[in-house]
C-alpha cells in the first residue's frame, strides 16, 4: 500500500496506540496535519508549543504512557525545547514530532529553519532527522521504544516537509530487531550476586532508610516497595519525584527529604547507617552539601541507568536494573536469608519477624531507631502559624483543598514556594497523583501539565496548585482547556511575589528585594480567568477558603481558577540553605529554639 | 592523572560525532585527541579512538554516559599498557643547504620519511608510538618548524590478553 510520509507518520502513531496528541500546526508540518482529520487520534490544539510539551508530560506522568506532541519547524520546535529539557530531567517519556524545512533547503537558513536535532541533542534521550520517507514507520517505532524503555525520557523526530509529502510502501516493524538500534540495550534485572549483598546489608543495618525516588513510579514498583518496607520495617522517605510512591498515611512513611523536606526525613538520612536508594539520583536538592550527606551511611543504589551509580555518591552496592525487577529480586533474596513475609508484621514499626517455619532471621532490632524517628516527628513536625489573625496562609489553602477533595485527586504544581507547600501539606496516598517539575524547575509547568493530566485521567479531579508568577507564564493554555472542554481547576497561591526568590533575598541577601514584586491584582486573575472561558473565584480571608473551594469543586463543565490572596511574607520551612550540610536544617521559627536546644543537648 | 584510550564503536550515521563531542563538553570531560574512521561491516560502523585525561572514577562516568548514547554500539577501555597505539606526524621544517642533511639524518634515525622537498623546506613524516613521536617532535624543535600536525592516536588491544572491556556493566541484560 502506497502512502505519503505524512500518512505513514500518523498511521505509525496509531500503531503505537496513541490516543491523544498535543500540538500546533505550521508551514513545515502542514502535510502531517492533513491526515489527522481522518485519524481517530484526538488532537488538542494548544496556544503555545510549550503548552503542548508540558501537556504531553502531564499526560505521561499520570498514565504511564508516552506523551505525544507535534510542532512545526523553527520557532515551533524551539518553543518545545523547555518541555524536552524538563522531561529529560524528570525521565518522562515524551515523543515530539517536529516539522523541518525541505531536505534541499536544510543548511541554507531557509524560512523557519532551525537545526532542532542539534539544539535538542543534549536534552533528549535520542533524536532523529528523517531523510528517507521509507524510514518513517521504523523511526517512529524506534522513538517510542527508546522513550519508554530503560530510563524513560523524551525523544524528538524531525521530519522535513518533502519527506512528509513523498510516498512509501507502508510497513510496520515486526519486532525490536527491525528497529535498527544496535547500540541500545536498556538494563532489566539486577545482578543476583549484587542483590544478595544488598539484602545482607539490609539485614545487618541498625538505622536503615529507604530513599525512594521517581524511578519507583517509572518502573511501576509501588507494590514491591510497600512489600519491602513492610517486611523489613524500614522507614521510607519519598523524594519530590516520588510523592505518592509510598503512601503518606503509612506508618513507615517519613515523607519528603531534601532542601524543604521535613525534619525527620532529612535527619533520618543524615543519621542512617544504610541508605537504600531505589530509583533516586542523589540530586543536590536532596543531598545538600554532598560531602556532608549521610556521612555514616553505607549505600545500596538501584537504578536502571548505570551512569547514575556513583555519579554523585559512590555506592557500596550499586545495582543497574529496573526497580520493579530488582525490588522483587531483593524480596526473594530476603526470603532466602530467612526474612519472609509475615502479614501480622505489616505496617509494624518495630521490625518484621521471620516467616513461620523458616530459620529465624537474626537482624538488629529497629525499635530504638523507630523510637528516635518518632521523637523527631513529635518534636519537629511540619508547622505554620494557624492563628486566625493576619493574612491567609498558603498552607491553610493547601490543607483545606486536600480535605475537601477526593483523596485520589491529581495535584499539579509549578515551581517555587507553592510547589513545596503542595508537596508538604497534601497527603499523597496514591501513586501517579502528583505531577510537578522536579529536576528542571520549570516555572509555568502547572497549567498545561494539569490540562494534559486531565486529558489522561478524565475520571479524576485535577487541581493545579500554582503560584502567581508561574501562572502568568502559561495561563493561556486555559483557553485550550476551555475550548477543548477539559475542566481542570487552578488554585493560585497569589502572594504578589516571585515568592521563592523573595524568600532567598530575605534570608540570604539581607532583605534586598530585587525584581521580585509582581502585584496581587495586576492582572486581575478573576477577569482573566473569565476572559479565557473559565469560572473565576477570589478568596482573600481564611473564612472564604472553604466556600471558594466548594464552589470550584462543583464546576465540572469548564476550568476554574481560584485567586487565593495569600500572605506574601510566609516562607517555606524547613529549609536547608543551598550548599550547606543537611545538618544545618532550619525549621520553622516557632520551633527553631527547641531545635537549637536539642542540638546543644546532643553536643 | 593519566591518559586512557577509549575505543568506541559507533553507528556510522550523520551527527554521531557531534553527539559524542557534545556529551564530553556537556558533562565537563576533556578530549585529548580523537581519531575517527569507518571500520568493519562495510560502512555501517565507525571506530572512534578517544584519548581522555581523567581520574579512574571519572573515566567510569565517561564510559557509562557514552554508553547511553543510542548510536554507541560498544566501548572498549584500553589502558596504554594493554594497547598497541600508533600515531602519525607530518612536519614542514625549514632546511637550508646546511640544515637539510641534519634534518634528513634525524628523520632516518627515527625511521621516518621525507615526503616533500621544496627549495628551502622539507616535509617529513613519522608514524609510530605516540611517545616516539613526542621525542621526535622535541628534537625537531631545534630546527625551524613551519607547520606540524599529528593525527591523534589509534589503538587496538595487544594480542594474547583481552582488553578490559567497559561492557558488560554488572547488572546489564545480555
Amino acid at each position: 500500500m502506497q502512502v505519503t510520509g505524512a500518512q505513514a507518520l500518523i498511521k505509525s502513531l496509531e500503531m503505537e496506540g496513541v490516543e491523544v496528541m498535543f500540538g500546533l500546526p505550521g508551514g513545515a508540518i502542514l502535510p502531517v496535519y492533513d491526515p489527522i482529520l481522518d485519524s481517530p487520534i484526538r488532537h488538542v490544539l494548544v496556544r503555545h508549543e510549550q503548552g503542548a510539551g508540558h501537556m504531553a508530560e502531564g499526560y505521561a506522568m499520570v498514565t504511564g504512557r508516552p506523551g505525544v506532541a507535534m510542532v512545526t519547524s523553527g520557532p515551533g520546535a524551539t518553543n518545545i525545547v523547555t518541555p524536552l529539557s524538563n522531561a529529560y530531567m524528570d525521565s518522562t517519556p515524551l515523543v515530539v514530532i517536529s516539522g523541518q524545512v525541505a531536505t534541499a533547503s536544510i543548511g541554507t537558513d531557509a524560512f523557519q529553519e532551525c537545526d532542532i536535532t542539534g539544539v535538542t541533542m543534549g536534552i533528549t534521550k535520542h533524536n532523529w532527522l528523517v531523510k528517507d520517507p521509507a524510514d518513517i514507520p521504523r523511526v517512529v517505532a524506534a522513538a517510542f521504544h527508546v522513550a519508554t524503555t530503560g530510563r524513560p525520557g523524551p525523544v524528538l523526530v524531525d521530519v522535513p516537509k518533502d519527506v512528509s509529502n513523498a510516498t512509501l510502501e507502508w510497513y510496520w516493524p515486526a519486532s525490536e530487531e527491525d528497529l535498527d538500534l544496535p547500540g541500545y540495550h536498556p538494563c532489566r534485572s539486577g545482578d543476583p550476586e549484587l542483590v544478595r549483598r544488598a539484602a545482607e546489608l539490609l539485614m545487618a543495618a541498625e538505622r536503615p532508610v529507604i530513599y525512594a525516588g521517581g524511578g519507583i513510579l517509572k518502573a511501576r514498583a509501588v507494590e514491591g516497595l510497600r512489600e519491602l518496607a513492610e517486611r523489613t520495617g524500614i522507614p521510607v522517605v519519598t523524594t519530590l519525584m516520588a510523592r505518592g510512591a509510598f503512601s503518606d498515611s503509612h506508618p513507615l512513611c517519613l515523607g519528603m527529604p531534601g532542601m524543604h523536606g521535613n525534619y525527620t526525613a532529612v535527619t533520618a538520612m543524615q543519621r542512617a547507617d544504610l541508605l537504600v536508594a531505589l530509583g533516586a539520583r542523589f540530586d543536590d536538592r536532596v543531598t545538600g552539601k554532598v560531602d556532608a550527606f549521610a556521612p555514616g551511611a553505607r549505600v545500596v543504589h538501584v537504578d536502571v541507568d548505570p551512569a547514575e551509580l556513583g555519579k554523585v555518591r559512590k555506592p557500596d552496592v550499586g545495582i543497574a536494573g529496573d526497580c520493579r525487577l530488582v525490588v522483587d529480586e531483593l524480596l526473594e533474596a530476603l526470603d532466602s536469608l530467612g526474612l519472609g513475609h509475615d502479614p501480622s508484621a505489616a505496617g509494624g514499626t518495630t521490625g518484621a519477624r521471620a516467616r513461620p517455619g523458616t530459620r529465624a532471621a537474626s537482624r538488629p532490632d529497629l525499635s530504638g531507631w523507630w523510637a528516635q524517628l518518632h521523637r523527631w516527628q513529635q518534636d519537629f513536625p511540619l508547622h505554620y502559624d494557624r492563628s486566625a489573625e493576619g493574612p491567609l496562609k498558603p498552607q491553610l489553602v493547601v490543607e483545606t483543598l486536600r480535605d475537601l477533595c477526593p483523596e485520589d485527586t491529581i495535584v499539579v504544581a509549578g515551581v517555587g514556594q507553592h510547589q513545596m507547600w503542595a508537596s508538604q501539606w497534601w497527603r499523597f496516598d496514591h501513586p501517579y497523583t502528583w505531577v510537578n517539575s522536579g529536576g528542571a524547575g520549570t516555572m509555568g509547568f502547572a497549567v498545561p501539565a494539569a490540562v494534559g493530566a486531565k486529558v489522561g485521567r478524565p475520571d479524576r479531579t485535577v487541581w493545579a496548585i500554582d503560584g502567581d508568577g508561574c501562572f502568568q507564564m502559561t495561563a493561556q493554555e486555559l483557553v485550550t482547556a476551555s475550548a477543548e472542554r477539559i475542566p481542570v481547576k487552578v488554585a493560585i497561591l497569589n502572594n504578589a511575589y516571585l515568592g521563592m526568590v523573595r524568600q532567598w533575598q530575605e534570608m540570604f541577601y539581607e532583605e534586598r528585594y530585587s525584581e521580585v514584586y509582581l502585584s496581587p491584582d495586576l492582572p486581575d486573575y478573576v477577569k482573566w480567568a473569565e476572559a479565557m472561558g473559565c469560572v473565576g473565584i477570589r478568596a482573600e480571608a481564611p473564612e472564604e477558603v472553604v466556600p471558594a473551594i466548594e464552589e470550584a469543586n462543583a464546576v465540572d463543565d469548564r476550568p476554574v481558577v481560584v485567586d487565593f490572596r495569600t500572605d506574601a511574607f510566609e516562607k517555606v520551612f524547613p529549609m536547608v540553605p543551598a550548599g550547606t550540610s543537611n545538618d544545618a536544617i532550619q525549621v520553622h521559627p516557632d520551633q527553631q529554639e527547641a531545635l537549637e536546644k536539642s542540638r546543644r543537648g546532643m553536643a | 592523572m593519566r591518559h586512557h584510550i577509549l575505543s568506541v564503536l559507533v553507528e556510522n550515521k550523520a551527527g554521531v560525532l557531534a553527539r559524542i563531542a557534545g556529551l564530553f563538553s556537556r558533562r565537563g570531560f576533556n578530549i585529548y585527541s580523537l581519531a575517527v574512521a569507518p571500520t568493519d561491516e562495510g560502512e555501517r560502523l565507525s571506530r572512534i579512538t578517544i584519548v581522555v585525561d581523567v581520574e579512574p572514577a571519572s573515566l567510569e562516568q565517561v564510559v557509562r554516559q557514552l554508553d547511553k548514547l543510542v548510536n554507541v554500539v560498544a566501548i572498549s577501555h584500553l589502558s596504554p599498557s594493554e594497547a598497541v597505539e600508533r600515531e602519525l606526524l607530518l612536519a614542514t621544517v625549514a632546511a637550508t643547504m646546511t640544515e637539510r642533511s641534519q634534518v634528513i639524518e634525524l628523520v632516518d634515525v627515527f625511521g621516518g620519511e621525507v615526503v616533500n622537498v621544496g627549495g628551502d623546506q622539507l616535509t617529513v613524516m613519522l608514524a609510530g608510538p605516540p611517545d616516539t613521536l613526542d621525542d621526535f617532535e622535541a628534537l625537531l624543535a631545534s630546527f625551524r618548524v613551519a607547520g606540524l600536525q599529528r593525527t591523534g592516536r589509534v589503538a587496538l588491544p595487544k594480542l594474547g590478553r583481552r582488553a578490559a572491556r567497559a561492557r558488560p556493566i554488572p547488572g546489564r541484560a545480555g
